[in-house]
C-alpha cells in the first residue's frame, strides 16, 4: 500500500499540470514554439536546414540534426552561470536522439538543423517541455518529419504511479521518488527519451510507461492544435 | 558590411521612409508585461516591433566591494542567444552583448536606479547583490534600449528574499519592493549616412556609421553615454543625438509607467 494517496496539489494521478502551447513565436526563425507546463516554460526556434560548418562534418547522405538545450540564468531558485554546463550538454544530447527516430534527415544532405530551447522558468520537467516545444518548431519549420514527439515525466511516489512531478514532489523526502522522463511517438508508440533518477520495480516502471502512453498522445493532441491554429491565423 | 543594403537605406532614408515604412524618429510599438517568470525575483516581457527581450532579477548575499563596503553590488548579464537571430552563434559572450550588458548597466549604475546603501546587510561583510540577465527571445535590433526597458520594468518588478543565519531563504520573496529609485531611460541614436533615426531594426543596425546611447533621468538630465560604430561624430551631430534621445525618452518612460502602474 502507498502512502500517497493524494498529490500535493491536489492533482489527479494521472493528470498534468496546465500546458499551454503556441507555434511560430519566433519570428526571426525558421519555425519555433512556445511550451508551458505549469511552471516550467519553454521556447524553441529551428533555423535550417543550413549549411553545415565545419565542412568536413557534412555528409552527402544525410543532413544532421544539432539540439541545444539551455535554462536562462533566472529560470532556477538559485542563478544559473551563462554557458553550457555537464547537465546541460547531456540533456541537449538526449533531447537530440529523442526527436531524431522522426525527422527525414536524408532529406537534408550536407546540412544541419539547428535546434536552439531556452528555458525561461523551471519546475520540474523541462527537459520534456522543451523536447514538446522543440517539436512543434521543426514541423513550424516544415521540416520533413513521420511524428511530432511527445514528452513528460513518469513518477512513481512511494509504489504509486504518477504523471508530470513538478519539483515539490521531485523533493519529497520521507517517500521514495522516482523521476522518469519519457518521449514517444505518439503513432508508433516508440520511446525514444527514456531516463529514470530514483526506485523502481520492474513491474512499476512497466506499469507507469503504459499510464503514460495516454498522457503522451494527449499532448501530442495539444501539439498539433498550436500548429493549426498558428496557420489558421496566419 | 551589405555595401547594397547600406545604399538601399541612405536612398530611402532621403525621402525620409525607413526599410520597414517608418519614419526617421518613430519607435516601434512597446508592449511591456512584468511578473512572468516564476523562479525570478522579479522579471519583464518587452516586446518592441517584432524585438522581444525577457529581463530576470535573481538576488543573492555576499560580500561587498573593498572600496564600498555598506553598497550592495548590482550585475547585469546579456548573451546574444542564437535562438533569437539565424546571425548569433552558441559559444562565450562575444564583444557584442558583452557591450550591451554593460551600457545597460552603466545606465543604471549611473543614473542610481537601485538605492544600494538599503541593499546592505552588515557593513563590510554581508551585502545583497542584483543580478540582472537580459535575454533576447526574438532579435530584430535595438537591444540596448529594450533591454534596458526590460532591466527596469523588472527590477520594478522585484522583490527582496527572506533571510535566516545570513544565508537566503529559498524561493521565498517577501512582500518588499527592491528600492528603485530612479528610472534611466537608455535611449541609442544612430546615424547613417546624414540621418539620424531611432529604435533600429537589426538591418538598420548593420548599415550603421554611428551611434550614440543616452541614459536619460526623469528631469532630463543624462547620466551614461555610450558611442558606437566607426564613423566620427561632429559636436552639432552629439547635440541633435541627444536632443532627439531625451524626446524620446518621454515617450518611453510615459510607457513604463503606465506599465507599472
Amino acid at each position: 500500500m502507498t502512502k500517497y494517496t493524494k498529490r500535493l496539489d491536489n492533482r489527479g494521478m494521472e493528470e498534468t499540470r496546465p500546458i499551454e502551447a503556441k507555434a511560430g513565436v519566433i519570428k526571426k526563425a525558421d519555425g519555433s514554439a512556445y511550451f508551458r507546463i505549469g511552471k516550467t516554460t519553454a521556447f524553441a526556434a529551428v533555423y535550417g536546414p543550413r549549411e553545415l560548418n565545419p565542412r568536413h562534418m557534412q555528409n552527402p547522405k544525410t543532413g544532421i540534426l544539432r539540439c541545444n538545450y539551455n535554462m536562462m540564468p533566472f529560470s532556477g531558485t538559485e542563478r544559473i552561470r551563462p554557458g553550457p554546463s555537464r547537465r546541460s550538454k547531456e540533456i541537449s544530447m538526449v533531447t537530440e536522439k529523442a526527436l531524431q527516430p522522426v525527422v527525414n534527415l536524408e532529406d537534408y544532405p550536407n546540412a544541419v538543423v539547428d535546434v536552439f530551447i531556452e528555458l525561461i522558468e523551471t519546475d520540474a520537467g523541462s527537459r520534456c517541455a522543451g523536447i514538446c516545444a522543440a517539436s512543434i518548431a521543426l514541423a513550424d519549420a516544415g521540416i520533413t518529419m513521420k511524428d511530432m514527439v511527445a514528452a513528460v515525466s513518469a513518477g512513481i511516489i512511494d509504489h504509486q504511479s504518477v504523471v508530470d512531478l513538478d519539483g515539490e514532489e521531485e523533493h519529497i523526502d520521507e517517500m521514495d521518488v522516482a523521476d522518469i522522463p519519457i518521449a514517444m511517438v505518439p503513432s508508433t508508440e516508440e520511446i525514444t527519451l527514456l531516463q529514470m533518477d530514483g526506485k523502481a520495480t520492474r513491474e512499476e516502471l512497466l506499469k507507469s510507461i503504459d499510464k503514460v502512453k495516454p498522457v503522451l498522445k494527449n499532448i501530442a493532441e495539444i501539439q498539433r492544435k498550436a500548429l493549426k491554429e498558428k496557420y489558421r491565423s496566419e | 558590411m551589405n555595401e547594397e543594403l547600406k545604399a538601399h537605406v541612405n536612398e530611402t532614408l532621403k525621402q525620409g521612409i525607413r526599410l520597414d515604412g517608418r519614419k526617421k524618429e518613430e519607435y516601434r510599438n512597446i508592449e511591456i508585461q512584468t511578473g512572468i517568470v516564476a523562479t525570478a525575483e522579479g522579471s519583464a516581457m518587452v516586446k518592441c516591433g517584432d524585438t522581444q527581450v525577457i529581463a530576470g532579477i535573481k538576488l543573492e548575499v555576499g560580500e561587498p566591494y573593498p572600496d564600498s563596503q555598506e553598497d550592495g553590488v548590482m550585475m547585469v548579464g546579456t548573451e546574444l542567444l542564437p535562438l533569437s537571430n539565424p546571425a548569433f552563434e552558441s559559444g562565450p559572450p562575444r564583444i557584442d552583448s558583452i557591450e550591451i550588458a554593460r551600457v545597460i548597466d552603466r545606465g543604471i549604475r549611473e543614473g542610481k536606479a537601485i538605492d544600494t546603501k538599503k541593499l546592505c546587510i552588515r557593513k563590510g561583510e554581508l551585502v545583497w547583490t542584483v543580478l540582472i540577465d537580459v535575454m533576447p527571445i526574438n532579435y530584430d535590433g535595438n537591444l540596448i534600449d529594450i533591454g534596458g526597458l526590460a532591466a527596469l520594468a523588472a527590477l520594478k518588478d522585484a522583490k527582496m528574499l527572506e533571510i535566516k543565519n545570513d544565508k537566503v531563504v529559498i524561493g521565498k520573496r517577501t512582500d518588499e519592493p527592491l528600492p528603485v529609485v530612479s528610472m534611466p531611460i537608455p535611449v541609442t541614436v544612430l546615424k547613417i549616412g546624414d540621418n539620424l533615426i531611432i529604435d533600429p531594426t537589426d538591418a538598420e543596425e548593420d548599415v550603421l556609421d554611428a551611434r550614440l546611447t543616452v541614459s536619460v533621468l526623469d528631469d532630463d538630465t543624462l547620466c551614461a553615454m555610450q558611442k558606437g560604430g566607426n564613423a566620427s561624430l561632429t559636436t552639432k551631430d552629439i547635440n541633435e543625438m541627444i536632443e532627439l534621445a531625451i524626446k524620446k525618452s518621454h515617450e518611453i518612460r510615459k510607457k513604463l509607467k503606465e506599465a507599472l502602474k
